[in-house]
């Protein structure tokens, strides 16, 4: 087990930089979720702390050592691929060996290590078959105990889930997360799907174009959202923003009742947005003392179960907002919009920067 | 007999069947004429009858005993392994190279192994004899196998072969601690046979059968190979046709034990490259 240090990575590929000086520390056995939009730079970054791709500038430790210079098969890691990259040609056993016998390991050793990963994965039937003969979600468990046998200090995961569907993803996140607790292992994971990322992470780093938005715990990212981008990428469905401008006091919006100017405010004004949660906006019969509300009108209704979600107009405006499951709701219908005021965010709309940090809760 | 059709309700397929089997039979007819030829003494080779009037088995007795055949057969066939041997093995190397390693200059390498398909080998046996001349491989085995040791059409074919085995599958061997050229051996090739065995079908059966060059670069009869040793049987005054039938009907032997038990990969071959041999 490690801990590992990226420190301002750069990766150049021609002359086009994807990944802009990265700092991340990631401390022993810590599960760490790289997560954001397609061409964010995550899986590069990933496939730097590999030995895959090269750094352009920069360091990366793995432990103590510095590993930029070291070939992948000296880095002490193990890597799990979205296409799961278990070799076709070789039976299940000797899949998750190879490495083992590559390192020249005793056969006795080799043999106990992949009958434990196998007991551990459920693969124990399997071991004589050929990857065609199996489903998708046991090739990404024969692929996960290939990274295991091998005992490294960083299990890196490149978007294993991303081919399996939406039962096995969900039951293999889990898989994943017990194996984690078991283990105990540092593991670094991207992902596009947020939530993998809330789910699965001690720590989430949201990035976008080659930098890091945002680095912190499950529940910071989604409760206090530094950036715009972060708010509306993390939390389904996305965070409601309504444009408006901080004036005397108040927010003010177009074709809506102005916002007594929220306490801890920051900057003086300009135009901002104000950011709602679903979660947080809830269809209310009546308009709680000192909370925003604002009415609007049903457009379309989506039942989840325990409570439903409620597409509605504000004015122009549609907002989604959560309503118990219990209340009757008709498209037409005309009803208050409730969210307590510690709920709001209020983002610079130039630098999309947050300007007011909500308590975490 | 069960037609696995009935031709009552789709006529087109009596047409279509018709047109096959003539096809077929047009195919058919040169080998067929090949081995009633072997089969003719001397004086009946020009007498054009299918069946011969007096079939007799003096020609292959004479190909074996008398002219060199034997060796000329086992000169075609070293050279023909030898060659497929070192295509397989360089025409993948490159192939795989340039498919999987991204480095300046890789698609002019490319441009320029491919542009040399466009070039016809009867432009090219003039540079080649020059230079078997000065480097002294004139009439010697290798002076008749080194243009084909690699060759573009294979890299070409190799290239995009694997173009199907994904770069995961190269990282994970990375990660797992192969040499580059491990990954190539023990990963990436296992992973393309078919490729292979085509590749290995057309290279056989092309040195097998090519002509000109080794008829240029020999001139003792004992370097020859089967096609050449067969065209010696054509002098100036006089061809003997009932031995190069004879010699080409058992030439034909090992291209048919070939096709034979190689069909499949011949068709899927063909298929997949897009090109015939």
């Amino acid at each position: 087990m490690a801990s590992v240090t990226l420190s301002n990575i750069v990766k150049r590929f021609d002359r086009t930089e994807v990944v802009h000086g990265i700092d991340l520390a990631i401390s022993d056995g810590e599960f760490v979720v790289l997560v954001g939009p397609s061409g964010c730079g995550k899986s590069t970054t990933l496939r730097m702390v590999a030995g895959l791709e090269d750094l352009t500038s920069g360091e990366i430790r793995i432990g103590d050592r510095v590993v930029d210079r070291l070939e992948p098969k000296d880095r002490n890691i193990a890597m799990v691929f979205q296409n799961y990259a278990i070799y076709p040609h070789m039976t299940v056993h000797k899949n998750i060996a190879f490495g083992l016998r590559m390192a020249k390991l005793p056969k006795a050793e080799e043999e106990k290590r992949v009958r434990e990963a196998a007991q551990i994965l459920g693969l124990t039937d399997l071991l004589d078959r050929r990857p065609a003969q199996l489903s998708g979600g046991q090739r990404q468990r024969v692929a996960i105990g290939r990274a295991m046998v091998r005992n490294p200090a960083v299990f890196l995961f490149d978007e294993p889930l991303s081919n399996l569907d939406a039962q096995l993803r969900a039951q293999m996140r889990l898989e994943i997360k017990k194996l984690h607790q078991t283990l105990g292992t540092t593991v670094i994971y991207v992902t596009h799907d947020q939530v993998e990322a809330m789910t699965l992470a001690d720590r989430i780093v949201v990035m976008r174009d080659g930098r890091i938005e945002q680095i912190g715990t499950p529940t910071e990212v989604y409760r206090t959202p530094a950036s715009m981008f972060v708010a509306r990428f993390i939390g389904s469905p996305s965070m409601n923003m309504i444009p408006g401008r901080v004036e005397a006091g108040e927010i003010r919006f177009d074709g809506l009742p102005p916002l007594q100017r929220p306490g801890g405010l920051e900057s003086a004004g300009g135009a901002v947005f104000l950011g709602v949660r679903p979660d947080d906006l809830k269809v209310a019969a009546d308009r709680p003392a000192g909370a925003f509300a604002i009415e609007a009108r049903v457009e379309v209704i989506e039942p989840l179960g325990p409570d439903t979600l409620v597409y509605a107009l504000a004015g122009s405006r549609e907002l989604v907002a959560k309503a118990d499951s219990k209340v009757t709701l008709h498209r037409g219908d005309v009803v208050t919009l409730v969210a307590d005021s510690g709920a709001l965010h209020v983002f610079d709309a130039a630098t999309e920067q947050t300007l007011r940090r909500q308590e975490a809760r | 007999m069960r037609l696995g059709f009935d031709p009552r309700r789709d006529p087109r397929k009596i047409l279509i069947w018709t047109l096959v089997a003539l096809g077929g039979i047009v195919m058919i007819m040169p080998f067929l004429f090949m081995i009633s030829t072997s089969l003719k003494g001397r004086g009946e080779v020009y007498d054009l009858r299918l069946i011969p009037l007096a079939p007799t088995l003096e020609n292959y007795a004479y190909l074996f005993r008398e002219s060199r055949f034997l060796r000329w057969f086992l000169n075609s066939f070293a050279i023909a392994s030898i060659s497929t041997v070192s295509v397989l093995f360089f025409d993948s190397l490159a192939g795989y190279v340039l498919c999987k390693y991204k480095f300046k200059g890789r698609q002019v390498v490319f441009v320029a192994i491919l542009s040399t398909l466009m070039i016809p080998t009867e432009m090219l046996v003039i540079p080649w004899y020059v230079m078997s001349k000065n480097l002294g491989w004139l009439n010697t085995y290798w002076g008749i196998m080194f243009p084909g040791m690699i060759t573009g059409f294979g890299v070409f074919l190799m290239k995009q072969f694997f173009e199907t085995v994904p770069d995961a599958l190269i990282d994970a061997a990375r990660i797992d601690g192969l040499s580059e050229f491990r990954i190539f051996w023990e990963v990436a090739l296992p992973l393309v046979t078919p490729a292979l065995s085509a590749l290995a079908i057309f290279t056989f059966l092309g040195s097998w059968t090519a002509f000109l060059w080794p008829l240029i670069v020999t001139n003792s009869a004992s370097n020859y190979t089967v096609p050449v040793g067969l065209a010696s049987f054509s002098g100036e005054f006089s061809t003997e046709w009932n031995m190069i039938m004879t010699g080409a009907a058992v030439a034909t032997i090992p291209t048919l034990v070939v096709f034979i038990l190689l069909q499949k990969y011949i068709i899927r071959g063909v298929i997949l490259s897009g090109v015939k041999g």
